[in-house]
């Protein structure tokens, strides 16, 4: 599955472009941090829950859940939300 | 803390180093600190809470970070931040059991080296607050104490909405020179505690504290220690900034003494750095804020002013010179005020404004040495021999 990569997370993928494998968000996010060391933290808590100002789209709809089941074909898209100086 | 890398009997280099809401960055001088070098900016972006050099080794950097949108983690450089590696595993809380509603780790606040006699050894307070602790120096980090889970102590950490307007914290983590199991903690909200058998479990540390009037000062929730130091040159001496006042401890007495009550009633004892003398456990430094009304939080008056003492509290002067006279609106945060170990000491502060500002006659003339960065989260010294 490919998958856009905001700004923010450039430092672990080295670039917007990253592609992993899986059946629902949780595998997908678990499948990068295992390309990227330590990515899925900085999205992800320790309980599991979505970071507050981290979103994930698939097929234009927005991801709330990590059991969610993403088709394959679809691109997964990232976005680090947030306004603010 | 003050930092002491290699031999102190001839200091050289002075490092600073000074973690924002926006990045961090590192000023180098020498033992004169005339002129200083600035490296910067580190993480450019990130909110950074603190970083700290390991006295160990002299060398190890630890930088705790996040940004707006991702979530907390630690990074470690062994060459002066020339390069940068991410903790394998940051601090992070256990996973709530099935059905319970487990906390998160919103950022790492606050980094304690271990005790000399084990190198690798660190600690890390959170918000909310937690105790983590890393043995292969901040590679891997995992809970430290029963407290982060202990229904008692859970109690009086409160939730979110009782502490700092950025999330409760668990703060001044403190290592007894003489005795690696013997630590202090603070928590705001929640008090001060103490440890012997190396932060597996803790003890309220809190009689004679006052906490704010109509609420009960048996009830450790309601404490709010801003700042403690343990003086080098005394271990048995503690200071520290509360919410309530300035406050000294001479253990093994277990209560705390309130010297604040000596400070001018114009200016008044509250505040949040508390710094102290690493050779005279009788010298102490403040940064008083205005706590009045609806707490500003701005230097009392528009008036900066550092006051310290020579006495253990009994009296204390005022010390400004240098310092704006009037219409300077800013204050000083719990961690961004040190000294360090050069004779005479030099004393330091960052400004919520950005200002960095020191003292190298132990508070009596003060320079500004840099403008125009973020707002200070804290301030680090070290001194060490050879050069960067």
């Amino acid at each position: 599955m490919k998958i856009l990569i905001p700004s923010a997370l450039h430092s672990y993928t080295g670039g917007a472009r990253a592609e992993a494998e899986g059946q629902t968000l949780a595998d997908v996010l678990a499948d990068l941090d295992r390309r990227y060391p330590g990515i899925r933290f900085r999205m992800i808590d320790e309980q599991n829950r979505i970071r507050r100002h981290i979103r994930f789209f698939s097929g234009n709809t927005q991801v709330f859940d990590l059991d969610h089941a993403l088709p394959a074909a679809e691109e997964l898209i990232i976005v680090q939300a947030l306004s603010g100086g | 803390m003050t930092q002491h890398l290699g031999a102190p009997a001839t200091p050289g280099e002075t490092i600073l180093m000074v973690a924002t809401r926006k990045g961090a960055w590192l000023y180098f001088s020498d033992a004169e600190r005339q002129a200083w070098r600035v490296d910067g900016p580190h993480f450019l972006g990130h909110t950074i809470h603190h970083m700290v050099l390991d006295p160990r080794d002299g060398r190890t950097l630890l930088v705790a970070a996040k940004t707006g949108h991702l979530g907390p983690t630690v990074f470690r450089s062994t060459d002066f931040g020339h390069s940068w590696q991410e903790a394998a595993r940051p601090p992070a809380f256990a996973p709530a059991p099935e059905g319970q509603e487990g906390r998160a780790v919103d950022h790492t606040f606050w980094l304690t080296p271990g005790h000399h006699s084990e190198p690798g050894l660190w600690y890390a307070g959170t918000s909310p607050q937690g105790l983590f602790r890393s043995t292969d120096g901040g590679i891997t980090w995992a809970p430290a104490s029963t407290i982060n889970d202990d229904l008692q102590y859970r109690k009086w950490m409160g939730t979110v909405q009782d502490g700092t307007p950025d999330g409760p914290k668990l703060h001044s983590i403190i290592v007894d020179p003489r005795d690696a199991k013997h630590l202090y903690m603070a928590m705001s909200g929640g008090g001060v505690h103490e440890s012997s058998d190396g932060g597996q479990t803790f003890a309220p540390l809190v009689d004679g504290l006052q906490v704010v009037e109509g609420f009960d000062p048996d009830d450790v929730s309601f404490h709010d220690p801003h700042c403690i130091r343990l003086c080098p040159s005394n271990p048995d001496r503690l200071y520290q900034q509360n919410h309530c006042g300035i406050y000294r401890l001479d253990r093994p007495s277990s209560t705390w003494a309130r010297i604040g009550k000596a400070m001018p009633a114009d200016v008044g004892d509250i505040g949040f750095p508390m710094v102290v003398h690493p050779h005279d456990a009788d010298c102490a430094w403040v940064f008083p804020m205005d706590g009045t009304s609806v707490w500003p939080r701005t230097s009392p008056g528009g008036k900066p002013a550092v006051y310290g003492t020579r006495d253990g509290g009994t009296s204390w002067q005022r010390l400004d010179a240098g310092l704006p006279a009037s219409q300077a609106w800013w204050t000083v945060k719990r961690q961004a005020m040190n000294a360090d170990a050069h004779n005479p000491v030099g004393v330091y502060f960052g400004t919520s404004s950005g200002e960095l500002w020191m003292s190298r006659d132990e508070g009596r003339q003060w320079e500004c040495i840099a403008r125009h960065l973020p707002e200070i989260y804290a301030v680090e010294t070290a001194t060490r021999a050879g050069p960067a």
